[in-house]
């Protein structure tokens, strides 16, 4: 069952966006396997008539009127940024030159 | 005197501030005195809030001497878990990713502990974001069980159970999502409930897996669990799964605790094999006083409980691998640059490696895979379908009997390092607390005494319907008279006295 390999860790940390280390990839693929080894029993029960459960007690979708509220200032909301220029966040270039 | 202060329950503590025999900022100054004094052995706390827990028990103390109505709990001291975020507290969920970060508003049951004037010591430590049984997971280095220092507090809300069994603070606020309030609370001889899920609002905790998580009390004794629950309990318009019910006054159920009658089922998946003898002869013997109490003791089966850690060990890293991604190094906490500049992509992912410890990273990556494309359905889907069926154990299961118990966790205290190195022997032993949260029941732990073996403090857990918190305070404090009457002491009257660690603390510079 435990088919995991260091390509497919590879993936899952790009899409996870972690700069995984290569012996975190080694680690992190023999720790997957043993743990999806005991996880997959889930599908030996999940048999078609059984529906699936999202949410532990049912509720309907929940509205509220649009009015305005009391929301966060701006130097609010930047004063924990990393980088910001008084009422934005700053961040590094969005593309890469390849792209 | 000021030492005596600390070893007072929350509602004592409460009695003596309406009668001005004691200020709040005595009170406060007690609490911070042996937080002090005991921090370098225990480390309970990520954050002590000195100044700020003196100045708001000041404000108390000036208020009530202007005659203003208060809460009954006004000037109360409580500890507050790192997982939620507080206005003017620092607030890191355990991770160095937010290390340093100051949230710019309250969490709701942050502004409600306010409202009611109890006076914040600061924030508890904790795995980090909440994932891990025992707090080694922390960033910050892991709490000691005030049992015996070389041993787990459990986890994820190590912090707040050894804070009060520790006497550092009368009750604390947790947060539990496979277990994180009630297995802390099995292995420090202290009370933990996770209510149903909605009962307490989750805004402003940071999310584990939301459909999971919730907020509730950690204290000493059952009366002042739902003393704070009372306070922290009810709808919230900010958080769209909070239930709109009107709930009973939980002290009230307290006081009026009364076994005579109620039906007791025993689940039977959640004995024997793996399960320690110490912890099941504790079991054993609770189950016989509460009998002889009038209570009417059944067996109930709950088949599914078997796939139930397989189920939540695909279902909260999926969630986790979700909830963490607002970790992108742009609005709050870290932001690593990578050698030689990069995208924004760069910087996120380098952010993250440095900023995510190792069990973090992990779950994510387990999450990330659950819901990719080709496995989803195999791995999240079946998994919610066990949810179903989970849910279906407990109604047939409740059909005969008014409250479920069992052990809350299958051993005592392990000792720290002892399965950081096996991350499935962690997962594991969250057997008999997990169902709770994949049904969205609450759960209730409270103390049954120490396990013969090796002298720790073993758990009982009981389980009720979902909205059915209060029959767990009766049930739990029937239980909890019934044994200190038997005991002719509380439980932790029994708990080593840390001031001889505490001087070696100092001697080494610890502190």
């Amino acid at each position: 069952m435990s088919e995991i390999t260091q390509e497919q860790v590879t993936h899952l940390a790009n899409l996870a966006r972690i700069a995984l280390t290569p012996e975190e990839i080694v680690s992190l693929t023999s720790e997957l396997g043993s743990i999806m080894d005991h996880v997959a029993t889930v599908a030996e029960v999940a048999t078609p008539d059984v529906p699936a459960t999202s949410h532990p007690i049912p509720l309907q979708n929940v509205f509220r009127d649009d009015v305005v509220g009391q929301t966060l200032t701006a130097e609010e909301a930047l004063a924990g940024a990393p980088d910001h220029d008084g009422s934005r966040f700053r961040v590094t270039a969005i593309l890469g030159e390849e792209q | 005197m000021t030492s005596d202060l600390t070893r007072l329950t929350a509602d004592a503590l409460a009695s003596k501030l309406a009668s001005k025999e004691v200020s709040s900022v005595e009170a406060t100054q007690a609490h911070l005195d042996r937080i002090a004094a005991v921090e370098g052995a225990v480390h309970a706390f990520l954050h002590v809030a000195s100044d700020s827990a003196l100045a708001e028990a000041a404000d108390i103390d000036r208020r009530r001497a202007a005659g203003e109505q208060l809460h009954p709990l006004a000037g109360v001291p409580i500890a507050i878990k790192d997982v939620i975020v507080t206005k003017g507290m620092p607030t890191t969920s355990g991770s160095k990713i937010l290390e340093g970060w100051v949230p710019p508003y309250d969490a709701t049951v942050m502004t409600k502990l306010r409202a009611a004037g109890l006076v914040s010591l600061g924030k508890t430590n904790m795995d980090e974001f909440a994932m891990g049984s025992s707090t080694e997971h922390s960033a910050y280095g892991p709490t000691h069980n005030p049992w015996d220092l070389e041993r787990i507090p459990g986890g994820s809300g190590g912090g707040s159970a050894a804070a009060v069994a520790a006497f550092e603070a009368p009750f604390a606020l947790g947060s539990d999502t496979g277990g994180s309030i009630r297995q802390p609370a099995h292995v420090t001889g202290t009370v933990g409930l996770k209510p149903t899920y909605g009962g307490v609002s989750r805004y402003g905790a940071i999310a584990l897996a939301s459909s999971l998580d919730q907020i509730g009390p950690v204290s000493r004794t059952v009366l002042d669990s739902a003393l704070l629950h009372d306070v922290i309990g009810g709808h919230d318009p900010r958080d769209s799964t909070s239930l709109t019910d009107v709930w009973p006054s939980f002290a009230e159920a307290v006081r009026n605790a009364d076994v005579a009658g109620l039906r007791i089922g025993v689940i039977k998946e959640l004995q024997g094999d793996g399960f320690q003898p110490g912890v099941m002869e504790r079991f054993r013997e609770a189950l016989a006083l509460l009998e002889a109490a009038g209570a009417i003791i059944t067996e109930v089966e709950l088949p599914s409980v078997e796939h139930a850690i397989a189920a939540y060990y695909l279902i909260m890293p999926a969630e986790a691998s979700s909830n963490l991604a607002k970790f992108d190094s742009v609005r709050f906490g870290l932001r690593v640059n990578p050698k030689g500049g990069g995208t924004v992509e760069d910087v996120m992912s380098a952010t993250r490696e440095q900023g995510f410890g190792a069990e973090t990273k992990r779950r994510i990556i387990l999450g990330t895979y659950a819901l990719s494309a080709g496995y989803y359905d195999a791995y999240y889907g079946s998994a919610q379908k066990v949810r179903t069926l989970v849910q279906r154990d407990f109604a047939a299961a409740f059909a005969n009997a008014d409250v479920l118990v069992s052990p809350t966790a299958p051993t005592t205290a392990f000792k720290l390092g002892e399965k950081t190195g096996n991350p499935l022997s962690m997962y594991l032993n969250d057997i008999a607390t997990i169902p709770a949260n994949l049904a969205g029941i609450p759960g209730i732990s409270v103390p049954a005494g120490l396990a013969a073996e090796d002298g720790l403090p073993v758990g009982i857990q009981f389980l009720a319907p979902a909205r059915e918190d209060a029959r767990l305070y009766g049930v739990a404090a029937a239980l909890e008279a019934l044994l200190e009457q038997k005991w002719g002491h509380t439980l932790l009257s029994q708990a080593p006295d840390l001031s001889s660690s505490e001087m070696n603390a100092t001697d080494e510079g610890a502190v």
